[in-house]
């Protein structure tokens, strides 16, 4: 319901919406990489782009301004929003109000 | 042999801990460390992994009460957890979440709940425990490679946390509830939300909030007395967050330097004082200060700092033996100490410590590594006082790539040391002595930066 209603006020693609993420960790974490080289499904925790949780709370922090909501841990693990590129963005589209 | 109490409660049902706002009583907490302790494989050795902090106590106590021993590792990385198998072969890792790729035998945390019921009315004593039993090896990453053991004796260990409950002005009266960033196995995490709670009467919450709005609702559903037990990175992510904060009753903060602006805007934000706590895994607990008000740092009772051979040592107290610092420090009087910065070999990022020579080691020893050199770069204004500082590496190795290189590196040093950047040379810029300069350092640094963002488009 609720991922329905927020798709409704903020229509956008989602390819759009990965993009608009990537660019925001690449300027947030000063990465040597492109926003185009994280693979959606990729881990970005550990391996893969290899985040440690100090970047996850630079990220969180943008992310929550950006998009105009607080992140919040879905169950005991803190970081599995963060598991790829893919599950941020859902869960971003699932909770914005901007 | 002197036996010392397991916990400073007098009340059996009074609440030792709370998740999720609702309390669980000392009783409940010493019925589920018996079942615990039974329940355990016929091993010396603990290694506590676990991530939830009232499981970590439980299993905490359950080896205290057994005579076991635990072991507290540095991180949850398998590779370094099966490290410690040489330490103690014996090991079982006992874990709350699931550690799909660890070669060690793990014991679930079980499901205490139903197995038993606190029995209400039945006479619990607190358990006493020997002052010279081996309570706990605390791991640091140790800068030799190998995770690096520190012996801790419960009696000592009480001591220092006592002194730190009289030194954060905590009474039996007026218990404190401890809500922690830090994880249980890290020694500030240990001593400051789980022996703080339990040598003072007071209690913790079992969880670990991560992100800024979980901090918040989980100080807003604990008692009103509650401390905030956390990092200087963590607190500045927290008040940027711009959130709406409750009154607390007071915050702790250790790991790293954290600046009197800081200080300051957390105690506005939090209507509440924050204390700092110097000390190492080393160490322990050494001193204390109101950041916002002092620059001095004041020693616990009975510690002192002793300048030899061309070192401070801290002895005396709780202090097992005399312990170098890691610090370069001027001693004000006998019991107060200014921190004048440290050591230039340490690195210390977001509280886990290592040196350079350790990383420089591991840098070199990869195949086709010709030379290299990590480096610590100047904090400039745009990172801000307390951000993480990164470090960077300079790498001579021909034909090999940037990422083959922070793969291999992956596999030997923890992801919060790991370069960013990593940045390829010809060869460095060493000069007549083989040392390579900060000054060189910082121009091949700025140089990347440039040639990194005109790649990206972010400079004409």
């Amino acid at each position: 319901m609720m991922q329905n209603a927020a798709t409704a006020l903020n229509p956008q693609d989602p390819a759009e919406l990965s993009g608009e993420v990537a660019q925001l960790i690449v300027t947030a974490l000063n990465l040597e990489m492109t926003a185009e080289e994280i693979a959606l499904d990729a881990p970005l925790y550990g391996e893969g782009l290899g985040l440690d949780s100090i970047d996850i709370l630079e990220v969180a922090l943008v992310v929550s301004k950006r998009y105009g909501f607080s992140l919040r841990a879905d169950n005991d693990d803190n970081v599995s929003i963060f598991t790829s590129l893919r599950s941020l963005c859902d869960h971003i589209q699932a909770n914005r109000t901007s | 042999m002197t036996q010392l109490a397991l916990l400073a409660h007098k009340d059996l049902d009074a609440p030792i801990a709370y998740r999720r706002g609702r309390p669980i009583s000392v009783r409940r907490f010493l019925a589920d460390a018996r079942a615990l302790a039974q329940a355990l494989p016929t091993t010396d050795h603990v290694i506590n992994a676990c991530a939830d902090r009232y499981r970590f106590a439980v299993g905490f106590a359950a080896c205290l009460i057994s005579g076991r021993i635990s072991l507290l590792p540095p991180s949850h990385m398998a590779s370094l957890l099966e490290q410690l198998q040489a330490f103690a072969a014996d090991a079982v890792v006992l874990a709350d979440t699931k550690h799909r790729d660890l070669r060690l035998p793990i014991f679930p945390f079980p499901n205490l709940g139903e197995a038993i019921a606190a029995d209400k009315d039945a006479h619990i004593e607190i358990p006493e425990i020997p002052a010279e039993q081996l309570a706990t090896w605390v791991f640091t990453s140790g800068s030799t490679g190998r995770p690096q053991a520190h012996r801790k004796h419960w009696g000592l260990l009480r001591k220092n946390v006592a002194n730190e409950a009289r030194a954060l002005g905590f009474t039996r009266e007026d218990p404190v509830t401890l809500v922690g960033t830090v994880p249980p196995q890290h020694m500030y995490g240990f001593e400051s939300t789980l022996l703080l709670a339990w040598l003072s009467g007071g209690s913790f919450d079992a969880s670990r909030p991560f992100y800024p709005a979980d901090i918040a609702e989980t100080l807003t559903q604990c008692p009103a007395n509650s401390m905030l037990v956390t990092t200087p990175f963590h607190l500045e992510k927290l008040l940027e967050a711009n959130l709406r904060l409750p009154k607390i009753g007071s915050l702790l903060c250790a790991t790293a330097p954290l600046s009197a602006g800081l200080a300051r805007r957390a105690e506005a934000a939090f209507r509440a004082p924050l204390f700092e706590i110097y000390g190492s895994t080393e160490t322990g607990q050494l001193a204390t200060r109101r950041t916002s008000r002092k620059t001095a740092w004041t020693l616990f009772p009975e510690v002192r700092l002793q300048a030899r051979d061309g070192q401070i040592w801290a002895e005396g107290g709780h202090v097992e033996g005399a312990v170098p610092l890691g610090d370069l420090v001027e001693q004000l009087d006998e019991c107060r100490f200014r921190l004048k910065g440290r050591n230039t070999d340490r690195v210390n990022i977001a509280g886990k410590r290592t040196s350079l020579a350790w990383l420089n080691q591991q840098l070199l020893a990869l195949p086709g590594v010709k030379d290299g050199c990590f480096y610590v770069p100047e904090q400039t204004e745009q990172t801000g006082e307390s951000s993480v500082i990164r470090l960077t590496a300079f790498v001579v190795a021909p034909g090999l790539s940037a990422e083959h290189l922070m793969a291999a590196l992956r596999q030997r040093i923890e992801p919060l040391f790991l370069p960013r950047p990593l940045i390829l040379l010809d060869d460095l810029p060493r000069n007549a002595v083989g040392k390579l300069l900060r000054v060189e350092c910082e121009a091949l640094l700025a140089q990347h930066e440039r040639d990194r963002d005109k790649g990206h488009g972010r400079l004409p």
